[in-house]
């Protein structure tokens, strides 16, 4: 028996696993003490479930607990890092290098950044999606403070090559800060080994719960600190304030020990999944892979079928399968998705794609028929596209003269 | 955002579906939108030289599915009537008919838009003077 409905949007968030929600449950009725309270045992209970967590949390990503500041997911983290680095490190310099791929969370920090009298960079990719490091290392300026690099794309999925982007950052003593919201839990990040100076990421894409996150902070080799964004009780070090989410945190927790059991029995089995999936589907005549297929987290795979529009595709089976597309027919802008358009799609193809993000609870038969369906779509769709009849017919669209709105 | 019962339909059934023979004279296109644009809409009429009805209608449609339900719909309002009378089919009908919510609106303008270009098509294979729509996105 297949599964309805079949989701397979896990990069925009995932299910909470039920031992996670399992965990979670008695610190919202029995356990619900504030873990600031140093004075009964309300409080030291939260305050202990609270330690576990961020032990929990640091050991995913080979940390020390005491860098771990909790926060209200990635998007937090993300201008708590660069908007943090930005007010602390202001006498060093006010330059920050990151690339057009980002997360809003990021490119939209560094945009207000620019309006405090910021200076930003934004790198291109290559087709590929990934940054070119001679780029990266002659667009540092003695007065850069900052690298701001994603660990893995939200859209593609594809894995910039982290390690060698701190080495070039220590070399010129800059910090390095990742998003590494879509690649925590789910491939092995190691904040030692990677070089990172700060990473944020976020429990809901790591079978936690919403609303929950971290933002990891280096605290030797070098010390790192970040100016607080909002002004309180100085929990968390001082760079954090605000009544900890107890019940959030130890979901948080608890979803990472699970991540760091079991990513690789999980990974093995979603890849192959992937791997089916995205087999089947390059069968499709005129259908691209778009990003890295090789530096790329496992349960990703972002297709374009050219001569279909992405919205019209989901419209097919979307009652019975959760995609997502890069189309601007989905979103309220007309501009189909900068990830893809940066990777050097043309505006057709990207709103031709579809993202599949897999995930722990995707079964096989699901997988199975999904391909059946999104290859019915769209030759269903190809039947009634004219663009798909000038192609058969041979004809050069470049040579037609569009009426552009 | 859920699509209305109607849009179902025709994006599941669509009516008209295919290509008329664009050399004949009593054929109309009106090829509407652009790839990059994320729509692309080619509809097509065909008109009865005896009674000046359109005796046939057709299109092919690239876009999401209130694209195709618009395009659709619109090729079966135009069987049977006049050239004139195919001029007055307006989008906002097309809008209510199918229940498009606002952010839509612009693929039943594109309907409409491709019903005029197809009109003025004809008219100049017949050697009648082009239609100049006021505000239309037809070039
Ligand atoms: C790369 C990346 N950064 C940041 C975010 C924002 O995360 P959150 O929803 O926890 O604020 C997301 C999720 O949409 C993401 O994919
Ligand atoms: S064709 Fe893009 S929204 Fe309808």
């Amino acid at each position: 028996m297949i599964k309805f409905p079949i989701y397979l949007d896990h990069n925009a968030t995932t299910p909470c696993d039920p031992r996670v929600v399992e965990a979670m449950i008695p610190y919202f009725t029995d356990h619900f003490g504030n873990a600031a309270s140093r004075n009964h045992p309300f409080g030291w209970q939260a305050e202990e479930a609270v330690d576990y967590a961020r032990e929990q949390v640091a050991k995913l990503i080979g940390a020390d607990p005491k860098e771990i500041i909790f926060t209200s997911g990635a998007t937090e983290g993300d201008n708590l890092a660069i908007k943090g680095v930005f007010d602390m490190y202001a006498s060093k310099g006010n330059h920050i290098i990151t690339v057009n791929t980002e997360h809003k969370a990021v490119l939209d920090t560094c945009k207000h950044i620019e309006k405090l009298g910021g200076e930003v960079t934004y790198l291109s990719v290559k087709a590929d999606g990934l940054i070119d490091l001679q780029e990266l290392e002659a667009a540092i300026r003695p007065t850069t403070i900052l690298i701001a690099i994603m660990y893995a794309n939200n859209e593609v999925g594809v894995i910039q090559p982290v390690r060698e982007i701190s080495r070039i950052a220590r070399k010129h003593g800059v910090l390095f800060f990742s998003d590494a919201t879509q690649a925590v839990g789910k491939v092995p990040v190691d904040v030692i080994q990677d070089g990172l100076d700060l990473a944020a990421f976020t429990a809901h894409k790591m079978y936690g719960p919403k609303g929950v996150g971290a933002l990891y902070v280096r605290r030797k080799n070098p010390r790192v600190k970040v100016t607080s964004q909002m002004d309180g009780g100085g929990h968390e070090r001082g760079m954090r304030s605000g009544t900890l989410n107890v019940p959030g945190i130890v979901g948080f927790g608890k979803a990472c020990e699970l991540c760091r059991l079991e990513m690789e029995s999980d990974n093995k089995r979603i890849s192959a999944l992937r791997d089916k999936l995205e087999n089947a589907l390059s069968q499709i005549e005129e259908s691209y892979v778009n990003g890295s297929r090789e530096h790329r987290l496992p349960h990703v795979s972002n297709i374009s079928f050219k001569y279909v529009e992405g919205e019209g595709l989901m419209m097919g089976f979307n009652k019975e399968i959760a995609v997502s597309s890069g189309s601007a027919c989905t979103s309220a802008s007309l501009e189909p998705s900068y990830v893809l358009k940066a990777l050097g799609l043309g505006d057709d193809l990207a709103h031709s794609s579809l993202r599949f993000g897999l995930g722990r609870f995707t079964t096989e038969e699901q997988i199975d028929y999904t391909i059946e369906q999104v290859t019915k779509t769209v030759n269903h769709l190809r039947e009634m596209s004219p663009l798909w009849e000038m192609f058969k017919e041979g004809m050069d669209m470049d040579k037609i003269e569009w009426a552009h709105h | 955002m859920s699509y209305s019962e109607k849009v179902i339909d025709h994006y599941s059934n669509p009516k008209n579906v295919g290509t008329l023979d664009k050399s004949k004279k009593n054929v109309g296109t009106g090829l509407v939108g652009a790839p990059e644009c994320g729509d692309v809409m080619r509809l097509q009429i065909e008109v009865d030289d005896a009674t000046g009805l359109i005796r046939d209608a057709k299109f092919k449609t690239f876009g999401c599915g209130s694209a195709i339900a618009s395009s659709s719909l619109a090729t079966e309002w135009l069987k049977g009537k006049t050239v004139d009378e195919a001029l007055s089919i307006d989008n906002m009908d097309i809008v209510e008919e199918l229940n498009l919510p606002p952010v839509k609106i612009h693929c039943s303008v594109l309907a409409e838009d491709a019903i005029k270009a197809a009109i003025n098509d004809y008219r100049i294979k017949n050697n009648m003077e082009a239609i100049k729509f006021e505000g239309s996105v037809v070039h």
